[in-house]
């Protein structure tokens, strides 16, 4: 078993070429290919239906795939066995299991399960539920709930953690203390894969974003250069004898001082923006739906 | 941490007591469920057999309760592991439980021992407590010839495993965990009166009942209990006119095979909505 381990071992955590799978009629993933090494956050993008879903279940095993290759950690998910399952993590969406447990009982059963689990005080004190160790799991509050998800998902120390749309209801705040969990587990060497529909998650976590659209990965790269090209491109707007004029300029600044120049001082209405990676997003989702 | 797990995974016997004691937990921490499982069988054990209280005529004075209560310990018994295993494990799929668990390093045979565990010692009680309410209130006697004690054991595990697997197989069946519930309680009231649990004598039933009962384990585990429970002179009661006990192995061993070869083939991790 250990030697088929290192046998298989390579060096990147994800390894996705040529993924299809197919429902009936529908290709929910249609020729994708991923590659990621290991260490980091990687975001995953896409609109509901994309396909995002069906790619991180197959990537955890749990769905089997129509056609391509997949390498998880060096193995095949499909396959895989017991030894696989402790070194990855899930933090799927709308669990309300134990609900008769406490935290404390819960963690600690799940760490049962590992060959070499973190600590289970220390577990708690990771996802900040220390206190509520003795509190009833049904008694959490919605974001309390998604930390006990995470600290399953961590007590067996995995060497890849899928998190599938983490912060979903969360409060401003309570969403700022789950990112810095996120950090600390990326710091310790943790591969990453989130799912996410908040593009301000991933443009403040992910190292890389991945835009998945109708089954395909449509960009991909660090959140700052996402989209290419156009990315850099900025719109200088003013206002002119009343009328709005703008111009889209790789080098704003000539242009500000030009206009600078030209009304002697200051110019009425300036504005120059860059595109968000939201707008940057929707274009390219648009471009995949087509 | 980029290097593989070392150390050993637990055993799956290990982690099967592991899930026992959550499962065990989860069960007794859930109160309603708990007073409604247990319950159910004895209050209509305790207003039927208060009702019924006649002496039936050639049995040396063994009254209609008495009769009740020979047939109640199984219902008992099929009431706790038939509807915590359909409703427990629907409601498992529901909930998130079973995707936990798959994607977990947990062997799928741990799980399962969990949840024998967990109906072994459920229905245990429920046999303690069904017998303790008829030897108090409705003159049981409990046996003492060790043959009998025997017929007991045998009956209890057999009926036991099969309406656990016919339970796990309902869970796959029903569209969610409300409707496995109300699907498991409401079979297993059809049955008790075709089984001639709710209904005494079982022989007075009309012969359609009969033949439907007989089709399902229940109907030979209350032969089996009231062969235990009762004198011998009753079996002019029964269907047969004996106690049968090596048509009640055969029926209810056939349940067991057959309800193993139905879950295997209708087990589902996941719910029907999110295939």
């Amino acid at each position: 078993m250990t030697t088929t381990v290192t046998h298989l071992e390579t060096s990147v955590a994800i390894d996705v070429s040529g993924l299809r799978k197919q429902y009936g009629d529908v290709r929910a993933v249609d020729g994708l290919d991923l590659q990621i090494p290991y260490g980091g956050i990687v975001a995953l993008l896409g609109p509901n239906g994309a396909g995002k879903t069906t790619t991180v279940e197959i990537l955890e095993g749990h769905r089997p795939r129509t056609a391509g290759q997949v390498r998880v950690l060096g193995e095949d998910p499909q396959r895989a066995g017991r030894r696989w399952r402790a070194q990855i993590g899930i933090v799927s969406q709308e669990a309300t299991d134990a609900r008769d447990l406490t935290v404390r009982e819960v963690v600690a059963h799940f760490a049962a399960y590992y060959p070499n689990p973190r600590p289970v005080a220390q577990t708690l004190e990771l996802v900040g539920l220390a206190e509520h160790g003795k509190r009833r799991v049904r008694l959490l509050s919605g974001g309390q709930r998604r930390r006990l998800d995470v600290a399953i998902g961590i007590v067996g120390r995995p060497r890849l953690l899928f998190l599938d749309e983490p912060t979903t209801g969360f409060d401003p705040q309570a969403r700022r203390q789950f990112w810095d969990l996120i950090r600390t587990l990326a710091a310790d060497g943790t591969t990453i894969l989130l799912t996410t529909h908040y593009l301000q998650e991933a443009e403040a976590l992910a190292d890389r974003v991945v835009v998945i659209a109708a089954g395909r990965v449509v960009a991909d790269g660090p959140p700052a250069t996402l989209g290419g090209a156009g990315r850099d491109l900025a719109t200088v707007a003013w206002l002119e004898g009343g009328v709005r004029r703008e111009t889209r300029t790789a080098t704003p600044v000539p242009v500000v001082a030009e206009l600078a120049a030209r009304f002697g001082g200051d110019v009425p209405g300036l504005t120059i923006t860059r595109p968000t990676l939201e707008d940057i997003y929707l274009r390219l989702i648009g471009e995949g739906h087509e | 941490m980029n290097e593989p797990t070392p150390g050993a995974l637990p055993g799956p016997l290990a982690l099967g007591l592991r899930r026992a004691a959550v499962e065990l937990k989860g069960f007794f921490r859930e109160k309603d469920t708990v007073l409604f499982t247990f319950s159910l069988p004895i209050v209509i054990m305790v207003i039927l057999a208060s009702v019924f209280t006649q002496v039936i005529p050639d049995t040396g004075g063994i009254t209609v309760s008495q009769l009740f209560v020979g047939g109640m310990i199984a219902g008992g018994i099929a009431s706790t592991s038939f509807i915590t295993l359909g409703a427990g494990i629907a409601s498992d799929r529901e909930d998130g439980t079973l995707r936990r668990l798959r994607g977990a390093p947990l062997p799928p045979v741990s799980y399962f021992l969990g949840k024998v565990v967990l109906v072994l010692v459920a229905s245990l009680a429920e046999l303690a407590i069904v017998l303790a309410v008829g030897v108090v209130a409705f003159d049981l006697t409990l046996p003492t010839e060790p043959g009998r004690w025997w017929t007991l054991a045998w009956v209890f595990v057999l009926g036991v495993t099969a309406c656990s697997l016919a339970g796990i197989a309902l869970s796959s069946l029903a569209r969610s965990a409300r409707s496995a519930s109300a699907l498991s309680t409401l079979a297993l009231i059809v049955l008790m009166f075709a089984s001639g649990v709710y209904f005494v004598p079982v022989s007075a039933l009309p012969e359609p009942l009969i033949t439907l009962g007989s089709l399902f384990p229940l109907k030979w585990m209350a032969q089996g209990t009231r062969s235990v429970f009762l004198p011998d002179t009753l079996t002019q009661l029964e269907v047969a006119g004996a106690w049968e006990h090596g048509r009640i192995a055969l029926v209810l061993g056939a349940w067991c095979i057959g309800g193993l070869i139905l879950c295997l083939t209708t087990f589902r991790w996941r719910g029907r909505r999110e295939a």
